[in-house]
């Protein structure tokens, strides 16, 4: 346990170079960080995509005419609360809770699943209103930005079944354990990349 | 937890006391939430100057995006979080490049483009 190096105050005693390679849970960890940045630099592409624009709307309906203020709240509601949830889960999968972790995670597999049928109401009702992808660059940009969000909430979702699954088949496994932890870093940068777009996309709208 | 060579760095999302984490998920909700709850009120008041308002749901997104980053990833400034830091810190750097550079570049072009009367106009 680490109680015992930091209470014989070895942390800085030892050089880096001596300590050896660092544990497969730490690089993987900061591997997967890597990625989620670099999955944000892509989404910072659309953002900006979007802001430029914007306001292209080409005769057709503005945001501010289209996006449903109320909607958008509690698809946010939703993504929040299935962000602790998968928080609570990733507790459970540390201390190998099974029964907590299936419920934990089957919570954020609902609210997921409800954030993303609220998002996919309002993307068929907008086409449905002849506002689809095709009718303005705005309308394109928003399409792009948000479908892409959207995209990821969904393989997010089949990446959490796939972990209930590998967790019913290998159980707590130190690998399992390591996947599980980068499915709930996933699911909280997205919830982080969800804010930008209700508050550039949602609330700027005008 | 095999989670714990002290001075190798950290992977995010661990906290180095386990015992603490259920409640910083707690607290993060509230703050999330009163943010959250905060911007969406902004933007449907008349109280705010709306002028101010890009501003305003700006400051609460990125405020948002902080308790986010600290009690959901717990992203620190300890010793052992430099390299999550670190890389952090360039993502957000190349994204800030991305973004605003995009906006500057754009809004020049469209300052200098000449008008479509005018286009037509030299065209006759």
């Amino acid at each position: 346990m680490s109680a015992t190096s930091e209470s014989l105050g070895l942390e800085g005693a030892i050089p880096l170079s001596y300590q050896g390679p660092a544990p497969t849970r730490v690089v993987a960890g900061f591997g997967f960080w890597l990625f989620l940045l670099s999955d944000i630099i892509l989404f910072s592409v659309l953002f900006a995509a979007y802001a430029v624009l914007s306001s292209a709307s080409a005769g057709g309906p503005t945001g501010a005419e289209l996006f449903d203020k109320r909607h958008v709240f509690l698809e946010t509601l939703c993504l929040l609360t299935s962000s602790v949830t998968c928080g609570f889960g990733s507790l459970a999968v540390a201390r190998t809770d099974g029964r907590a972790m299936f419920v934990w995670m089957v919570a954020t597999l609902v609210l997921g699943a409800t954030f993303l049928g609220m998002e996919v109401t309002e993307f068929s009702g907008m086409v449905a209103a002849g506002a689809g992808p095709s009718h303005s660059a705005f309308l394109s940009a928003f399409f792009a930005l948000v479908g892409t969000h959207g995209l990821h909430v969904g393989l997010g979702l089949v990446w959490l079944v796939i972990m209930l699954l590998q967790v019913k088949t290998f159980g707590f496994h130190p690998m399992v354990a390591r996947r599980f932890f980068c499915f709930g870093l996933f699911w909280h940068a997205l919830d982080i990349v969800w804010i930008g777009v209700f508050s550039i996309v949602y609330l700027g709208a005008h | 937890m095999q989670s714990s060579a002290p001075a190798q760095g950290h992977a995010p999302g661990v906290a180095t006391r386990t015992g603490h984490l259920g409640r910083s998920y707690l607290i993060g909700l509230g703050f999330a939430l009163v943010l959250t709850v905060a911007s969406f009120w902004a933007s449907s008041t008349p109280l705010v100057y709306p002028r101010a308002l890009p501003i305003l749901i700006a400051v609460l997104a990125v405020a948002q995006m902080g308790v986010h980053v600290s009690f959901f990833l717990h992203i620190s400034s300890a010793p052992d979080q430099t390299n999550n830091l670190l890389a952090l810190a360039f993502g957000v750097f190349i994204t800030a490049l991305v973004v605003f550079g995009s906006l500057l570049i754009m809004s020049n072009l469209n300052h200098n483009m000449v008008s479509m009367d005018q286009l037509m106009q030299m065209q006759r």
